[in-house]
């Protein structure tokens, strides 16, 4: 079996297995969702104009709660039956296995919530073209969560109780991505130019593609040994 | 070259011998120029034209701050050194780091609160140097939880190595998001190359201060991985032997 075909098996493979518990699929998205629809009933019912401006940082919030939690599950039930080691022992490098992992796990949790994000956008009062803006700067958001969220996941593998100790290792890293996501929302509300913190987004996008499988692989290589 | 003197920089025991020397005038430099420093800076030194005496928090707030950020550096680059080289001794350094990291980085953001109150009207404002601040405290805080959340050595060794070192590419991206994002705290007035745009009196006691809280950071860094040093190595014989003679009861 040629190279390209043994890692096309591995996505489907991947595919094939996220699909089948489809309760661990769809359960940050309603977590997503809850976060999203209690927001404007925490807040007094004549202001439609505050949700309409801070509406898309609402949004990027409960995608970034909502794509850490699904973060914790990432490798966990690869490490525990074997697949992982593997997957190490395999002739293609640890890190493209594991970006593959990675693509599969942001399919399947951070495109849907970020396909529903024009939706709860429309729901907030937001126009349609903003709606577009917030779509792409999850769009190009979601992936970076998913990647630096994989370092944690893999760190976390030799921890038997790993609880709150993922979110404070990756919220710091989180935070550049939560800025400039909402920094192109918040310009094009204000019809101020947006397309340079876009750029910015796609650029750390290219950064955390090229670097966080390799700090994953470290920290999923120092978990096996372990 | 002789690379044995190399390999002799990461002998535990090595270390611990010379640290021992260095270990009083360490502290005694450091006890001298913190208090000239601080008396220097705030008995002596002009108030200034526009805050008055409340600026004289400068002389601790500016060397701790800078500390916070120094502490980091040195961390990643043990924690790299102990990655690519497995050598003992840097982890242990790094181990140590992280409090006293840790901790400059509270006493920058505490002081700069109480500093804030009086000048900017606020104990905190969403300011671009004092998120990244906040975010390097939280990196810390991670750093030491990871560790300790590992029951073996070896792990806790590598997988905070890969923190810190994952820690150390961010960085410049957290500061220039945030910055961009907003910023109310002023440019940095100290100067490595050109002219401060400090008057010489204030900063002259802020240099003194400076070098006080450096080798201050020192000394405990010291104090620190030497005990460290005793802990991990009680098994070798060189460390029974120095307890043996210093602490016979601990045996």
């Amino acid at each position: 079996m040629s190279k390209g075909l043994a890692l096309f098996a591995l996505l489907m493979r991947d595919m094939k297995l996220a699909l089948r518990s489809p309760g661990d699929l769809i359960n940050p998205l309603i977590f997503f969702l809850l976060v999203v629809t209690l927001f404007p009933l925490g807040s007094a019912a004549g202001e439609a104009h505050w949700l309409a401006e801070k509406g898309g940082t609402i949004i990027w919030v409960a995608a970034l709660l909502a794509s850490l939690w699904a973060t914790d599950a990432l490798f966990r039930a690869d490490f525990d039956s074997g697949m992982l080691e593997q997957l190490a022992l395999a002739p293609e490098p640890l890190w493209f296995t594991l970006l593959i992992r990675i693509l599969v796990h942001w399919t399947l949790s951070g495109l849907p919530l970020a396909l529903l994000s024009p939706l709860l956008g429309i729901m907030y009062g937001l126009d349609l073209g903003h709606c577009g803006v917030l779509l792409v700067t999850l769009l190009l958001g979601t992936p970076q969560l998913s990647l630096v969220g994989a370092v944690g996941a893999g760190l976390m593998l030799g921890v038997r109780r790993s609880g709150v100790l993922l979110s404070l290792l990756i919220l710091p890293f989180y935070i550049p991505v939560l800025i400039l996501g909402t920094g192109a929302l918040d310009a094009a509300v204000r019809e101020l130019p947006w397309v340079a913190p876009l750029l910015w987004q796609a650029m750390l996008l290219m950064l955390a593609v090229t670097l966080a499988p390799l700090g994953a692989a470290a920290a999923v290589r120092m978990a096996l040994d372990g | 070259m002789k690379w044995t003197f190399f390999h002799r920089l990461s002998s535990p025991k090595w270390f611990y011998e010379i640290s021992g020397r260095c270990l009083v005038w360490t502290g005694a430099a450091a006890l001298a120029c913190t208090l000239c420093g601080l008396l220097w800076g705030l008995l002596f030194a002009p108030p200034d034209y526009q805050q008055g005496n409340s600026y004289r928090i400068i002389f601790i707030h500016v060397p701790a701050a800078s500390l916070a950020l120094v502490v980091y550096l040195a961390l990643a680059v043990m924690s790299a050194i102990n990655f690519v080289w497995k050598i003992k001794l840097a982890d242990m350094a790094a181990a140590c780091l992280a409090p006293i990291g840790a901790s400059f980085c509270s006493l920058a953001l505490v002081t700069g609160a109480i500093w804030g109150k009086p000048t900017w009207g606020a104990w905190w404002v969403w300011d671009a140097r004092l998120t990244s601040m906040l975010i390097l405290l939280f990196l810390y805080c991670g750093l030491m939880a990871l560790r300790s959340a590992f029951t073996s050595q070896d792990m806790a060794s590598r997988a905070c190595a890969i923190l810190a070192m994952v820690g150390l590419v961010n960085i410049p991206v957290i500061k220039f998001s945030v910055e961009w994002w907003s910023t109310l705290h002023q440019g940095a007035s100290l100067r490595i190359v050109g002219q401060s745009s400090m008057d010489p009196s204030m900063l002259k006691p802020l240099l003194v201060s400076l070098a006080g809280f450096y080798m201050f950071c020192l000394f405990v860094f010291l104090l620190r991985l030497r005990a460290e040093v005793v802990w991990r190595e009680w098994r070798t014989s060189w460390v029974r032997a120095l307890l043996e003679r210093s602490a016979p009861h601990v045996l």
